[in-house]
């Protein structure tokens, strides 16, 4: 130990120092300077449609190639809802899941169930679509469609023609597709929380699941809200596989059983073919669109977060 | 941003191509054509050691883009560049565009009706079903032309591509003949907003193929290449000469031949007139510069394009379900490559 800090050359040192300083620095900066310039292109590229269309762009609903007429608004509503679909479903089941998997299942079992878990998230999204296509949507339609249309059918979200590719079926394939991660993280920070907890819970009498539910979710439910906003921001970007089952249609139906369209499945359409400096543009400030979405959506999460946590100390 | 990214594709796949072959010519554009392209072009580099042809189907408009750019040595569009992108392109440096038709396919009118083996359509119902104004089955329209057909009383989908596509282009340039309410209310494109309240959009060949296949009732138009190697029930439908006819390569064939005077500029072989001619059919095209600066690729951009708009080639495509290209095509073909100064 002395023989070493008798040899440190203490001013190369210093300056190793300000150089990994500088490298953290820059690293850190490189992301926000890739927000910022791809924003920048983004804006640069809309510039034709935003000129022409302004604000209006948000809540028209018409998108014409032909006569270049192009709104969004239904786009914003298939976007949103199929994500708010796939979010609801996913939420419950993957924080259920991970209760199971970090509090209940025994060792032998839990190991290869994340394992499966975490296989699922590896599987690449347009799998999930053909799988959505060929299974799910013909489920939806013969099955699952007639199925709530008889018992809630009263409620005008599960009214009108059942189509198989619709914005429920979407909905659905994105619960599936964001499920691992919902329970993936969820269970990592069940498991973090402080066995201190659990022993101080089980010592006062509470039950197995009293602990569970009244301890240990309480205390974990930053992360898992951290898990749940990262979901939602794959559901919101999801592409091919809602390309694939949600129909395509730009319009705003109020029944879930009706096709449906979402920011990120048009530019994936369209993109390859369109012309025109208004169409190319039109498409992009729809990604400058998707771009503001998830950054309003990933602002209001902090928001009710901050909310919740500051609830709590009151 | 577009053009960056493509560009860096094309430096990457360009770089990933081993060997030194003398001349490797690259192109871009028409997915449609790809297939066709891959075999032809693995053809022409087997007997043509020294030469390798490097294509990438990004799609139509990206390949004009490219063209025009002067990334590519040519690119492959289903619809004719027009009069701006033409202009854009000639001004871009390039001097004047040749445009020649190498491909040639028909779209087909895929249907999901159990029990109902044949299915008759005129134009003007297959406008009414695509317009929404037919919406059931059993409307009196399509009864009178299937007498006998036990048609369900059952919503009509409509299926649609929802990609934008030469398909789609060729398909909407038939129903605005033979509808003068199309042509107005959504006309001709590779991308339209369809108007049937039951319109549902698939992406892909593959993806209209199987929302038809997964929704009974459900009506779509195919590329022909794609429901013959699936065996997907056809309509049929009248052409101008008052006959039904199932889309084939024939007749695809026989209609593309009653317009030899093909131009990039009046280049729509829908709706022809003729007892064999299927009504919804269209070429893809390849575009080069008539008189390049580099006169040795020119010239074996010259020979390749001969070559694939020839008899050999044409036979190559008719083994993957494309149409072989008339007799009187293949002279135009050859008549333009022929203007190329090389």
């Amino acid at each position: 130990m002395q023989r070493v800090t008798k040899g440190r050359n203490y001013a190369a040192i210093a300056a190793l120092d300000r150089l990994f300083l500088i490298a953290i620095y820059a690293a850190a900066a490189l992301f926000v300077l890739l927000v910022i310039m791809l924003f920048g292109s983004l804006v640069k590229g809309a510039w034709p449609s935003l000129l022409k269309f302004g604000a209006a762009f948000l809540w028209t609903s018409q998108w014409n190639p032909v006569t270049e007429q192009f709104g969004a608004l239904p786009l914003i509503f298939g976007t949103l809802v199929s994500s708010f679909i796939a979010i609801v479903l996913a939420g419950v089941v993957g924080i259920l899941a991970a209760a199971y998997l970090a509090e209940f299942a025994p060792s032998w079992l839990a190991r290869p169930l994340s394992f499966v878990i975490e296989l699922l998230a590896a599987v690449p999204s347009v799998v999930f679509g053909l799988w959505g296509l060929f299974v799910l949507a013909p489920f939806v339609r013969n099955d699952l469609g007639p199925f709530l249309q008889k018992t809630l059918g009263f409620l005008p979200i599960f009214s009108g023609t059942i189509y198989g590719t619709s914005l429920l079926t979407a909905g659905l394939v994105l619960a599936v597709m964001i499920l691992p991660t919902v329970t993936a993280i969820s269970r990592e920070v069940i498991v973090a929380i402080a066995q201190d907890l659990r022993e101080a819970s089980m010592s006062l009498g509470a039950t197995k699941w009293e602990t569970v539910a009244k301890v240990v979710l309480p205390a974990s439910r930053v992360g898992i809200f951290g898990a749940i906003v990262l979901a939602l921001g794959r559901a919101i970007g999801e592409t091919i596989a809602t390309t694939m089952v949600i129909g395509n249609r730009p319009e705003i139906a109020a029944s879930l059983f009706a096709p449906s369209y979402t920011l990120a499945s048009v530019i994936a359409n369209e993109f390859t073919e369109a012309n025109g400096a208004l169409y190319i543009g039109a498409l992009l400030e729809l990604g400058l669109l998707l771009f503001v979405v998830s950054f309003i959506v990933n602002g209001l999460s902090r928001l009710l977060l901050y909310a919740v946590l500051k609830g709590d100390r009151a | 941003m577009r053009k960056t990214l493509v560009l860096t594709f094309a430096a990457l796949f360009a770089s990933a191509i081993p060997g030194a072959a003398a001349t490797t010519l690259t192109g871009a554009g028409s997915t449609w054509d790809y297939p066709f392209f891959s075999k032809a072009f693995y053809e022409y580099s087997k007997a043509h050691g020294d030469v390798q042809v490097n294509y990438q189907s990004i799609g139509s408009g990206g390949g004009i883009q490219q063209f025009t750019a002067r990334t590519v040595d040519f690119g492959a569009t289903d619809v004719p560049m027009n009069a701006k992108e033409l202009a854009a392109a000639e001004s871009g440096g390039g001097g004047s565009v040749l445009q020649v038709p190498v491909v040639l396919g028909g779209v087909s009118v895929a249907y999901n009706l159990q029990g109902v083996n044949q299915l008759k359509l005129t134009p003007g119902v297959l406008a009414d079903i695509y317009l929404g104004k037919i919406a059931k089955w059993n409307d009196p329209a399509i009864a009178k032309l299937n007498a006998g057909a036990k048609l369900p009383d059952s919503a009509i989908i409509v299926v649609h591509r929802s990609d934008g596509s030469g398909t789609t282009y060729t398909f909407t340039d038939y129903l605005s003949h033979v509808s003068p309410e199309w042509k107005t209310k959504v006309g001709a494109s590779k991308s339209v907003s369809w108007p049937a309240p039951s319109a549902v959009g698939g992406k892909g060949n593959e993806g209209v193929a199987g929302q038809i296949t997964n929704s009974p009732g459900a009506i779509g138009y195919v590329e022909l290449a794609y429901v013959i190697q699936n065996h997907m029930p056809q309509a049929m439908l009248q052409n101008a000469a008052g006959k039904y006819l199932e889309a084939s390569p024939e007749g695809v064939r026989a209609a593309a031949a009653t317009r030899p005077d093909v131009t990039p500029t009046s280049f729509s072989i829908v709706d022809t007139k003729c007892a064999a001619c299927y009504p919804i059919a269209g070429y893809s095209w390849v575009v080069l510069y008539a008189n390049p600066q580099d006169k040795t690729r020119g010239k074996t951009l010259k020979d390749l394009f001969s070559w694939v708009s020839g008899d050999a080639a044409q036979k190559i495509a008719s083994t993957l379900d494309y149409v072989p290209l008339p007799d009187n095509v293949q002279a135009l073909a050859a008549k333009t490559l022929a203007q190329m100064k090389v």
